[in-house]
């Protein structure tokens, strides 16, 4: 059972590159701050699946709910129209 | 050698997992938002929920928090697809040329 | 028997985990990117529960609750900006 741990690890790792490729390729900022968020959900699903429960639920908090939230209602704020 | 309890849950887990895959599937080969929000939301909720009695098949102990859990994703996943979708129908995007009805438009046509 | 049938499930989890990356990687619009990012998280939840079926603790199933949370409110506070009523 070692191996599907493993393998599992390696599988949230790539999604977490193709995520972070889609934060700094794409032109909207809404799908970037999106990309953004997901990068952080699949980072602190790996802190889990290295046996750091506590690191996990912090992470998955603080930085994919809280910050993607406060950037969504701040760009709402800021911005008027919703091209970008 | 193990019981029929744990080869239940066991099963129930792969049952589960086949609805998540089909629901992957679903969400890259359909044509357009609304069947793709259809095809990954509704799925994705028995899917969860499969696993979670498998698991809780699995590990009896742990069922009051895989109740917990179940019945949450229960309450909250179709109503954050509803909520998306609507979002989307009420932004304009457009829709595939193999769908005919649209109630909610009809509706807001009456209302207006 | 049970390793097997656990093992199965997180590769069938695992396609879809994949397909529904590949969706929000090549997604046309910012919605088919949120409704990934829904299924993404749904799917992690079920990976929770899986590493905590092999692992054997039963901590994890509380980072599990805080992720099903945690899917209703991003999609909530997403869908409200792309509908443009902050």
């Amino acid at each position: 059972m070692i191996n599907l741990m493993s393998a599992m690890t390696l599988l949230f790792a790539i999604a977490m590159i193709g995520a972070a490729f889609v934060a700094i390729q794409v032109k909207q900022i809404s799908i970037a701050m999106l990309a953004a968020g997901l990068v952080s959900l699949l980072a602190s699903v790996m802190f889990l699946f290295l046996a750091a429960p506590d690191v996990v639920m912090t992470e998955a908090a603080i930085g994919s709910g809280l910050t993607t939230f406060l950037f969504f209602f701040v760009l709402g704020r800021v911005r008027g129209d919703k091209n970008d | 050698m193990e019981s029929l309890l744990n080869i239940t849950g066991a099963v129930l887990l792969v049952c589960g997992a086949t609805f998540l895959f089909l629901g992957g599937l679903g969400l890259v080969r359909m044509p357009d938002l609304f069947n793709r929000i259809q095809a990954g939301a509704k799925t994705t909720t028995l899917g969860t929920l499969l696993v979670l009695i498998g698991a809780a098949f699995l590990q009896p102990e742990w069922s009051l928090k895989l109740l917990l859990i179940g019945l949450f994703l229960l309450f909250t996943n179709p109503l954050s697809s509803q909520v998306l979708a609507r979002a989307a129908h009420r932004i304009g995007i457009e829709k595939s040329d193999k769908t005919h009805v649209d109630k909610l438009a009809e509706d807001l046509g009456d209302k207006r | 028997m049970v390793e097997i049938l656990i093992a199965l499930a997180a590769v069938l989890a695992g396609g879809a985990f994949l397909m529904a990356l590949v969706r929000f990687i090549k997604g046309p619009s910012t919605f088919d990117r949120v409704i990934a990012f829904d299924v993404l998280t749904v799917i992690s939840i079920t990976f929770i529960i899986l590493s905590a079926l092999i692992e054997g603790r039963g901590i994890y199933l509380d980072v599990a609750l805080v992720y099903a949370l945690l899917s209703f409110l991003g999609v909530i506070a997403i869908a409200r900006y792309l509908e443009g009523r902050f």
